[in-house]
């Protein structure tokens, strides 16, 4: 493409970029920048200092969110494990098992949690806990988790597998794997990429999940999200602010790890097929 | 042990079908042990699939595939004793050459020590044994090619389907592997089935080739006898260069058929199966047998005038028209012998076709 015709030589390129990147981030900055505020004030400047991260560890509130911190890293760890379990095995049918009938609605099926608004997935979820009289708490939140986790564990791990050629898992058989083994020593560890992806991302959309969670949680059960959210309803303090920070630092090395695992190409070794076939 | 004389690969009416297209019809052949055998044809004639079919990646609509005499349609790939070289070679990105190698005699079931031990042993046969502990993305194309063929080996398979597996390489390469492969296969001493689309790798290679068309058996023969005595038409043609020219028997005597030429000429030549008297039919003379000349030879010839002379190195292509009748290409050798044998364009010559070397084809 030449510079000419580049988007980047339309006029307004640059204020347009500008004003995005300030809708998007300038929320983001604020929380962080004032995290590390010395002040009781969530407004006023008054000088550089870590008290806020401190208070969350040792202040009033601290076992509060020690106990939601537990809550929301232990369920975003199983949930993430289960449904990115549940993918592999989604993803090895719907593009290993060729075409069959229902397939594409199977795919519509697992997607489905995606394209619903979280509103009437958290009602509906709460309706079903209700009527099959299954006791909110730890548990259901984590039942809740791992199903609308799934999607989100399968979209990598199946855009990997479509880019894994199936000729490796017919040359293991060819040399007397049986279809198991061929799966286990030769898809597996190609597909490796797209699992670690999707493990992170599930577990990033668990452990950020509010709606569903506040919906399904039995009283006294709090994840950090809902935890944060009942805090502030009292107020804002500056404690919500240093949280918030350690939480997006943690979403933001997942999502990073998720990305480069995504990228990450282990079956660079088969040439191009020839064309003149 | 089975007795010599078993079929390697016997394919008994085996057909394949997909829905409505039928990608291989009824088809039988049999494969001798020991044999360097080569399924020849064009894209989509099958040729893959039939290969398929016999390491059992492709179920077999009708008919049966023996292996040494034993039915095998209802094993699985890994039950059978037939090793593949794929086209793209699909080695493990995730392994290192030796553990691409040791594979498949790990899961015959040899130990993990016994395995490296005759995977290192493979590779020194093909002269990669200080890349074993490289991945395969780190090898050249010619080396993974190797690589592909050690490891099909390796666990000692009966017979080796290799998918055209020298179509990814540069020409000097590919002739270079033709050779090899050929050695390779006399002191294994296994059947190889090599499917390919390129008639003269299939000709410098094979001790036998089934020409395939349209998910039909054509011709079945030596190398030798698909280029002089092709069957019909499409043989004819896909092997080699050839002149196929329309002609008219007009006469049949002592098994020798006089074919009419438009534009009054006259060949003589063998009266193949099936040719009658009055019945039009092609015949098939290769560039390489014809002579061009001055003067009329004794055994008869046929006016024709040069149009042009092209220049391809080892020979010299003269495309030249008969005199009120078709083109003809004659090949000369590019050498003293063969320059006195080729003429300016527009130049009127006597083209003689050499005894015995035109076929007369009736489809």
């Amino acid at each position: 493409m030449s510079a000419k015709t580049d988007v980047k030589a339309y006029r307004g390129f640059f204020t347009v970029t500008l004003i995005c990147l300030f809708v998007l981030y300038a929320p983001l900055i604020v929380v962080t920048v004032y995290s590390f505020n010395d002040s009781l004030s969530i407004t006023v400047w008054q000088g550089v200092s870590l008290r806020w991260y401190a208070d969350v560890f040792t202040g009033v509130e601290s076992a509060k969110f020690k106990t939601a911190a537990f809550n929301s890293f232990s369920i975003a760890l199983i949930a993430a494990t289960v449904s990115t379990l549940i993918a592999i095995a989604s993803a090895t049918a719907l593009v290993r098992a060729g075409r069959f009938r229902l397939r594409l609605p199977s795919m519509g099926l697992i997607m489905l949690p995606i394209m619903v608004p979280e509103i009437v997935l958290a009602v509906a979820t709460l309706i079903f806990f209700n009527s099959i009289g299954f006791t909110r708490g730890y548990l259901t939140i984590l039942v809740a988790h791992i199903s609308f986790c799934i999607p989100f564990a399968f979209l990598p791990i199946q855009a990997r597998m479509q880019g894994i050629e199936d000729t490796y898992e017919q040359a293991a058989m060819d040399l007397y794997a049986s279809r198991a083994q061929a799966f286990r020593r030769v898809l597996l560890p190609l597909m490796v990429p797209g699992i670690i992806s999707g493990f992170l991302l599930a577990f990033i959309v668990s452990l950020d999940d509010f709606i569903i969670t506040n919906f399904v949680k039995g009283a006294g059960v709090e994840t950090l999200p809902t935890a944060i959210f009942g805090s502030v309803k009292q107020g804002i303090k500056p404690n919500i602010m240093a949280i918030s920070t350690m939480l997006l630092a943690v979403s933001v090395i997942f999502v990073a790890v998720s990305y480069l695992a995504a990228k990450w190409d282990n079956t660079k070794s088969h040439l191009k097929t020839d064309p003149a076939r | 042990m089975t007795d010599s004389s078993t079929p390697a690969v016997d394919i008994e009416n085996a057909a394949k079908r997909y829905g409505d297209f039928t990608a291989i019809k009824s088809m039988s052949l049999s494969i001798r042990d020991n044999e360097f055998f080569t399924l020849l044809g064009p894209s989509g004639c099958g040729k893959t699939t039939l290969l398929r079919m016999i390491a059992g990646f492709e179920d077999v609509t009708e008919g049966a595939i023996f292996l040494f005499g034993s039915e095998i349609e209802q094993l699985p790939p890994n039950k059978r004793p037939v090793n593949t070289v794929f086209q793209n070679y699909a080695l493990f990105p995730h392994m290192t050459i030796l553990e691409n190698v040791s594979f498949g005699l790990e899961m015959q079931g040899n130990s993990r020590v016994d395995a490296h031990k005759r995977a290192g042993e493979m590779l020194e046969l093909v002269q990669l044994s200080e890349f074993a502990q490289r991945k395969p993305a780190q090898l050249s194309g010619g080396q993974q090619q190797r690589v592909a063929l050690a490891r099909a080996l390796a666990p000692s398979p009966r017979v080796l389907l290799l998918d055209e597996p020298l179509s990814a390489l540069d020409l000097k390469l590919r002739k270079a592997m033709q050779i090899e492969l050929k050695h390779l296969q006399r002191e294994t001493g296994i059947t190889f089935i090599f499917v390919t689309h390129d008639q003269e790798e299939a000709l410098t290679m094979s001790d036998r080739i089934a020409v395939m068309s349209a998910g039909e058996l054509q011709q079945l023969g030596e190398p030798r006898d698909v280029y002089e005595r092709p069957r019909n038409r499409f043989v004819a043609d896909f092997i080699g260069d050839t002149n196929l020219l329309e002609v008219a028997i007009t006469d049949i005597a002592d098994n020798l058929a006089s074919c009419h030429v438009q534009g009054g000429h006259q060949i003589q030549c063998g009266a193949s199966e099936g040719v009658s008297k009055g019945m039009t039919a092609h015949l098939s003379v290769r560039p390489e047998r014809l002579l061009l000349s001055a003067a009329p030879a004794e055994e008869g010839s046929l006016r024709a005038s040069v149009k042009e002379n092209i220049f391809v190195g080892t020979d010299i292509t003269t495309l030249l028209t008969l005199d009120g009748g078709p083109d003809l290409t004659v090949r000369t050798s590019n050498s003293a012998r063969g320059a006195a044998r080729v003429f300016d364009p527009g130049a009127d010559v006597f083209v003689t076709v050499e005894a015995g070397a035109a076929r007369l084809l009736i489809n």
